[in-house]
């Protein structure tokens, strides 16, 4: 009989942060108006969630009657959510005090949001992955109508609502599917009858169901439409962590589920899989081409990442494991990095959100300007910054796999985004204007964005840091 | 004794009624609603297998399952009203401002 306490004071990462949750959102409730509290109590809970993340980065033991997996490939996970948690929370206060919405209870939903995204990465079971997508989304549908006095901010979670609510339909479909030909929801006997299993049309339509809803998750082409409009009505920190965080758990969930359990190297699901990849990396870079607000273009170009990270799972190889952690860390920093100086342009009623109130920063704020053209190199995959080797492994792995067209097709779709990342480049450093950032912007913020961005110099310059530890996880 | 294929029938009909529901009717409630009726599917599914393998698993998971859906409808129906206090409608039609 196993001693589920034991279990508890095992699982710390996920349950200390899950304790300040709670705690923040008891001193919230009892102090009046004192929000820099809940701002503070979360920070530190992340503080020490990731503490426990390092700590237990070695090996990996399962909990719970095998629900949970703690350390290893969850805890290296950990920190890629709760590093976008922080770096959202900072960026947060500012933003929110300018708007007048500064509330504690934001912080706790985004601490329960990262509980969640720590659930899915640990999962070893189904019904855990279910459980945290659920937590997860819940708690971004809120965070996406946060200002909810905004038409556009309520038609946003709106629509972020009622499509995530339909793809749970068929991500608990796809489960159900699944439970009824393994007789399990237990991912370790599930893979191991998967030879088997693949044969059987019920199982396959249940792993088709699942893919529909991951790759709604991490909105990928043709499960994207909800993306931009959600990006552009949300407020801009929390677009940031939906475009990273939610994002990296759903990639976590696709690993753990489609190649470390059903090790889908050449089997049909690779092809469907390649195929979606391919579709979102052509649709997410040709349409970004074309939009003028800068929230709507990440927006696009988070779905083309999502594209080039897919190709990485359809390898189904070990370099395609650990180039999406490789992409997924590298990714995570990039893309709040670049949404955070967003949020410092951005001005009421969604001023200061297209290209040309870009023009000619470079000669106001040469910091901000900076920062700005390293998280677009980096988007764009120029050497020597993190993005990218991110784009090189995954493309290493599709070629691998046999999948060369797939490589071909990314390599050609980011030569078309570094069109659009530069444009901006081009437009803060060559043209004249009068782009500049009223308020000033807070030193935490700065510090923040100054590490992300030095961080994804130094991935840049020593890939082998991230990749010799992620290496260690999928070694059988 | 009832067949499981009857069961699994029954749930995929109900299933696909909730899918054409969401894509084609235009208020926003009864979209919600139709969501409602997939997740209700899926519960009769899993406890058709549960019962059908003699494992409990599913029946544990459709406990879950209707705890999830409970909270849903409680931040669903929060924003509809959020929605409904600025727009005074809840036809998805008319909420546009953004590009569908």
């Amino acid at each position: 009989m196993n001693n589920y306490l034991t279990d508890f004071w095992q699982a710390t990462p996920i349950v200390s942060l899950a304790i300040f949750a709670l705690l923040t959102l008891i001193v919230d409730a009892a102090g009046k108006d004192k929000p820099v509290l809940s701002y503070w109590m979360s920070l530190i809970g992340i503080v020490v969630a990731a503490g426990f993340s390092v700590a237990s980065l070695g090996a990996s033991t399962p909990l719970f009657n095998t629900m949970l997996a703690q350390g290893g490939y969850s805890s290296y996970c950990n920190l890629i959510f709760l590093g976008s948690a922080f770096l959202c929370i900072v960026l947060s206060r500012n933003y929110l005090e300018r708007l007048q919405y500064h509330r504690g209870e934001f912080y706790v939903l985004i601490i329960l949001a990262t509980v969640g995204m720590m659930l899915m990465a640990a999962a070893l079971d189904l019904m855990i992955i279910f459980l945290g997508i659920e937590l997860m989304s819940i708690c971004l549908y809120v965070l996406a109508g946060f200002i909810r006095k905004k038409e556009k901010a309520n038609e946003s979670s709106l629509k972020y609502f009622l499509l995530g609510a339909f793809a749970t339909g068929f991500l608990l479909y796809g489960i159900a599917l699944i439970y009824g030909t393994a007789g399990t929801t237990n991912l370790a006997l599930i893979g191991k009858s998967f030879p088997q299993l693949s044969h059987n049309s019920l199982f396959m339509i249940g792993a088709g169901m699942l893919i529909v809803a991951f790759s709604f998750k991490v909105a990928a082409v043709p499960f994207h439409m909800w993306a931009p409009d959600v990006y552009e009505g949300s407020p801009t920190t929390i677009s940031a962590f939906m475009s990273t965080g939610a994002k990296a758990a759903a990639f976590a969930v696709f690993v753990s589920v489609f190649i470390r359990t059903f090790d889908i190297g050449g089997t049909k699901l690779s092809d469907v899989l390649a195929i979606i990849a391919a579709v979102s990396m052509i649709v997410g870079n040709v349409t970004a081409i074309a939009q003028n607000n800068l929230k709507r273009m990440l927006a696009y170009s988070s779905i083309a990442h999502a594209g080039y990270m897919l190709s990485g799972i359809a390898a189904g190889n070990i370099e395609g494991e650990t180039g999406i952690l490789f992409y997924l860390s590298a990714y995570v920093f990039m893309n709040i990095g670049a949404f955070g100086i967003i949020s410092w342009m951005e001005q009421q009623d969604d001023k200061k959100l297209t290209f040309d109130d870009y023009a000619g920063l470079s000669s106001q704020h040469p910091a901000v300007a900076a920062l700005m053209a390293i998280f677009m190199f980096s988007l764009a995959g120029i050497p020597p910054f993190a993005g990218f080797f991110g784009k090189y492994y995954v493309f290493l792995a599709a070629v691998k796999a046999g999948m060369t067209w797939l490589a071909i097709i990314g390599v050609l779709t980011s030569l078309i985004s570094v069109y659009y990342y530069l444009r901006l480049v081009v437009l803060m450093y060559f043209r004249d204007g009068q782009a500049s950032i009223e308020e000033k912007v807070s030193a935490p913020a700065m510090a923040a964005i100054s590490c992300a961005a030095l961080f994804l110099i130094v991935l840049g310059l020593y890939p082998s840091l991230v990749v010799d530890i992620a290496k260690g996880f999928f070694k059988i | 004794m009832v067949e499981i294929q009857s069961y699994l029938i029954l749930s995929a009909i109900t299933f696909i009624i909730g899918v054409v529901g969401v894509l084609a009717r235009r208020n926003a409630i009864i979209v919600f609603m139709s969501i409602e009726l997939m997740l209700n599917s899926v519960n009769l599914t899993l406890v058709a297998f549960s019962a059908y393998l003699g494992d409990t698993t599913g029946q544990m998971l459709v406990f879950f399952v209707m705890t999830v859906a409970a909270a849903e409808a409680a931040v669903g129906l929060a924003i509809v009203i959020a929605l409904f206090r600025n727009k005074q409608t809840v036809n998805i039609d008319d909420i546009n401002i953004l590009k569908w």
